[in-house]
């Protein structure tokens, strides 16, 4: 018999020109579930006006990002033994920085857009990719092998980032990480975008974004080292080469 | 409908809740910056006052040995000495330097700025 713990579930809800409100429900759960889990028998069992996102359960299609007790988790790899404890309330609310839609689902339009405009990529061939093993060492043929990238577009940093909160024309730090990605060597057309007052001088150091990404993206690192590169391409533009 | 980012936000920027250190950090080096703006201004005002002779100047003496005036230059103290530090911190980390060990450099700063303020807290009031 798994254990069970008796949670109480604080849920954030506000429909179309409606003022916000919040609604309690209590509920009997296995404390290694996870936070949607949570909320989806909310929906199931006690209110389908309930609405929130959710496609792949497994940490892949960003959807299911909220705040949990005020943090930005990805819920459906959140377990609920890590947030809380048997007998407490949770308190689950909408992502921060984007425009609610209903209840916990936000649109997320404007990520995507920014997305978008820095031709962030699914998916990189290994040697053009990040990762912790001296890939530019691989023969040519391993080498042609294509990984996807580690960004899920699940908008947790933007809605961390408190530079985000008040300015809509940040690009934030996932568009920056996936400038970074791409390099201003291989892709100096994203430079002015990169070096642009919404770009990565905008980024004030809170660390945030890092904190709450789910993935290995490390956005905040990767700011920082894109304006390393920015300077880098700065000072090659001035020296003509 | 609402939740969008605005500068109107600007609040948020002082909430300390679920947030990391890294965030305090930023806090921290706006209340220290806009604390020392502040105390620029007033610094600015007594120069002027200053500039009005020697019974002014002997007045401003008077005030700055009430207890209430060494605390506010132990703020003073405390927030110039954190401020700088975090500054080379965030030098640091957008040079690429110690961005792993960026929670770290922000707690020491703060001891430092606390070990400082104290250093000149008992030489202040024992001297
Ligand atoms: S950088 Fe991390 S937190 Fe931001 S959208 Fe991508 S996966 Fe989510
Ligand atoms: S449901 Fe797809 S990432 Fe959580």
């Amino acid at each position: 018999m798994p254990e069970q713990w008796t949670l109480t579930l604080r849920l954030y809800r506000q429909k179309a020109n409606e003022a916000p409100r919040y609604d309690t429900f209590t509920l009997q759960v296995n404390p290694d579930e996870y936070v949607l889990d949570a909320v989806e028998r909310v929906w199931a069992f006690h209110d389908r006006s309930l609405c929130f996102r959710h496609a792949c359960h497994h940490s892949t299609c960003g959807a299911c990002g909220m705040r949990v007790n005020g943090v930005e988790k990805l819920t459906c790899i959140t377990p609920l033994r890590a947030v809380t404890q048997n007998g407490a309330v949770l308190t689950i609310e909408p992502l921060r920085n984007f425009p609610i839609v209903s209840d916990l689902v936000v649109d997320m339009g404007d990520l995507y857009r920014k997305m978008e405009r820095v031709n962030a990529r699914a998916v990189l061939p290994v040697t053009e990719a990040e990762i912790e093993h001296p890939a530019s060492t691989w023969n040519p043929e391993d080498a042609q092998y294509l990984r996807l990238s580690d960004c899920l577009e699940c908008g947790l940093c933007i809605s961390a980032c408190p530079v985000a909160a008040t300015t809509a024309a940040y690009l934030g730090p996932a568009p920056l990480a996936a400038i970074q990605d791409q390099g201003m060597r291989r892709h100096p057309e994203l430079l002015p975008l990169a070096d642009s007052e919404d770009g990565v001088w905008r980024c004030h150091s809170a660390f945030e974004c890092t904190a709450v990404c789910p993935s290995f993206v490390d956005p905040a690192r990767r700011i920082m080292d894109l304006r390393r590169q920015v300077v880098g391409a700065k000072l090659r533009q001035v020296f003509g080469k | 409908m609402n939740n969008q980012p605005s500068s109107r936000k600007l609040l948020t920027w002082f909430n300390p809740l679920g947030r990391n250190p890294g965030a305090w950090a930023f806090i921290l080096n706006r209340l220290t910056g806009l604390g020392l703006t502040f105390y620029l201004f007033l610094h600015l005002i007594v120069l002027g006052r200053l500039a009005q002779g020697p019974q002014a100047y002997e007045e401003f003496l008077e005030l700055t040995k009430s207890p209430l005036v060494k605390l506010g230059e132990l703020l003073v103290i405390g927030a110039v000495i954190y401020h700088a530090l975090n500054g080379l911190r965030v030098v640091l980390t957008s040079f690429g330097l110690g961005i792993r060990q960026q929670t770290q450099m922000f707690y020491l700063s703060v001891l430092l700025a606390l070990v400082g303020t104290l250093v000149f807290a008992i030489r202040m009031f024992a001297g």
